[in-house]
């Protein structure tokens, strides 16, 4: 790798999650090793007749007191999630005091650091409530605070607001890869010399009874009652997916920077790779086609062959379509090495998290990465026979040696993100 | 009357706002309790909707404490 400043190497020194297996990284990464589902009966869905009542909610938490009076009147959940994850991840990576909660001035110059995140939604809850609230009491009654709480770029702005970082500050969508979307161009905003630091990630808050009757009509969710198995990613019985909310944010820096202030490495941003399907709407093309070229660009990205990835945290939705499109584009990326490649989807503890998906997984790929431990797939009993894949089921499987791990996130739109990360 | 204004606003502030009750004086300004002009219209359309009182964006203008808002109130009420 080379220090030039078009191309620079950026590694990872911060990394924060909420989400339904644990809060804060440390919990998170237990929770998906254990491989227990967090589905569960949400009371809000059952009491408001959705057709769907399971779903994977992050564990409770105050937003006016961890993050200051009016922000639950103020702020979107959304955002309440992104602050949140965001806290943690600055505090790793020495940006954030952990007595005082403030902004670690002296570290860096924060006119140089830059925000990128992705969301699917944004504010959901912000949406169905106020829309209600007009149907209710009409126009002369809506909140003057609707938009600014309801904007999808809102999360990004308030981690400006609440940090003090001046960088360029974006949001990007690409639905269920925007996660990884995000910390894609957040990489590119560093090796382009236009930021020193960029904190990425993802964040959805979408389980409304709105948006989960919208996907149950797309038969898109399990019909699955059982919490243990409706998340069932490559079994041979999956039936859709199960809604999850959550968090991963990830401070990403050139390696020489981090260097230069003491930052410890927790994993290399080896390579990232995006692509469209140009198929369809909601569904990939059989031959994960798409899927294909994302993983192919990642890995040329890192100038890495195959060879080198031993673990895959997938996409993996327990969608029937997903899964089998999947394995197939993993087979043609992998080959003869496919069975090399131990396989696994975080989405069985946590559901799916949308647009927050891609940079949680991100996360659980570098803990695999620095633990040498890969978590099984929860809920997978039977593996589909079509999908000859080395899947990590059962328990937690320890690993010698792993070097490369690659994370894959699919948006609807045919919108592709792969990130390959290394040990650093 | 001013008495039942200070009462109604103090409510709105602690039930829709959670201003700790100890923070409220007549004296105080709106953005020493943390509040903006976002929350100054929130708190105009509550207004409206419990007491019939239409605080328009010129009355707004003039409004830095609590005392402010509470005798602009009273002004809308005695000229209604």
């Amino acid at each position: 790798m080379t220090d030039a400043p078009n191309h620079r190497e950026v590694v990872v020194t911060g990394m924060g999650v909420i989400t339904p297996a644990g809060r804060g990284v440390a919990d998170a990464w237990d929770g998906v090793r254990s491989a227990k589902p967090a589905a569960a009966i949400d009371q809000t869905l059952a009491s408001e007749g959705a057709p769907v009542t399971l779903a994977c909610r992050v564990p409770a938490f105050d937003a006016d007191a961890e993050l200051g009076r009016g922000a639950s009147r103020r702020l979107d959940r959304f955002t309440h999630l992104a602050l949140i994850a965001a806290f943690e991840a600055l505090e790793q990576a020495g940006l954030r005091d952990a007595t005082t909660g403030e902004p670690a001035s002296q570290a860096v110059d924060w006119d140089r650091v830059g925000v990128l995140l992705g969301s699917g939604i944004g504010g959901a809850e912000t949406w169905a409530s106020e829309y209600a609230s007009f149907h209710e009491r009409g126009p002369a009654r809506t909140s003057p605070m609707f938009i600014p709480k309801m904007l999808s770029n809102t999360a990004a702005g308030m981690i400006s607001i609440r940090s003090g970082a001046r960088g360029p500050n974006m949001t990007v969508n690409t639905a269920c890869a925007a996660g990884a979307s995000a910390i894609h161009l957040g990489r590119d905003l560093i090796r382009s010399g236009q930021a020193d630091v960029v904190i990425v990630g993802g964040v959805e808050a979408g389980i409304t009874t709105l948006a989960v009757s919208a996907f149950a009509q797309m038969g898109a969710l399990s019909r699955n009652d059982d919490p243990t198995t409706a998340s069932r990613p490559f079994d041979v019985a999956r039936d859709g997916f199960v809604m999850g909310e959550g968090a991963g944010i990830l401070v990403l820096e050139s390696a020489s920077h981090a260097q230069a202030r003491g930052a410890v490495a927790l994993a290399r941003v080896a390579g990232c790779g995006a692509s469209a399907d140009a198929h369809h709407q909601t569904a990939p093309p059989e031959d994960g086609a798409g899927a294909v070229l994302a993983m192919r660009r990642a890995l040329a990205d890192a100038g890495v062959e195959p060879s080198a990835v031993g673990h895959v945290n997938a996409h993996g939705t327990s969608t029937p379509l997903n899964d089998a499109a999947e394995a197939g584009a993993l087979g043609v990326v992998f080959g003869d090495h496919l069975g090399e490649v131990a396989v696994t989807s975080t989405k069985g503890v946590t559901g799916h998290l949308l647009g927050a998906a891609g940079a949680v997984e991100a996360v659980f790929a570098i803990q695999a990465l620095r633990d040498g431990v890969i978590p099984p797939t929860a809920g997978l009993r039977d593996v589909d026979p079509a999908i000859p894949l080395d899947l990590v089921v059962g328990e937690a499987r320890p690993v010698v040696g792993l070097t490369h791990a690659l994370s894959n996130s699919f948006g609807f739109g045919g919108q592709n993100a792969s990130l390959l990360f290394a040990t650093a | 009357m001013a008495q039942d204004h200070t009462t109604t606003l103090f409510a709105i502030l602690t039930d829709t706002f959670a201003v700790p009750v100890d923070e409220l004086t007549p004296s105080a300004t709106f953005e020493s309790l943390g509040l903006d002009s976002l929350d100054l219209v929130e708190i105009t359309l509550i207004l409206d909707e419990q007491l019939g009182v239409k605080l328009e964006d010129a009355d707004l203008e003039d409004i830095v404490t609590l005392a402010d808002a509470i005798a602009a109130i009273d002004a809308k009420q005695v000229l209604a």
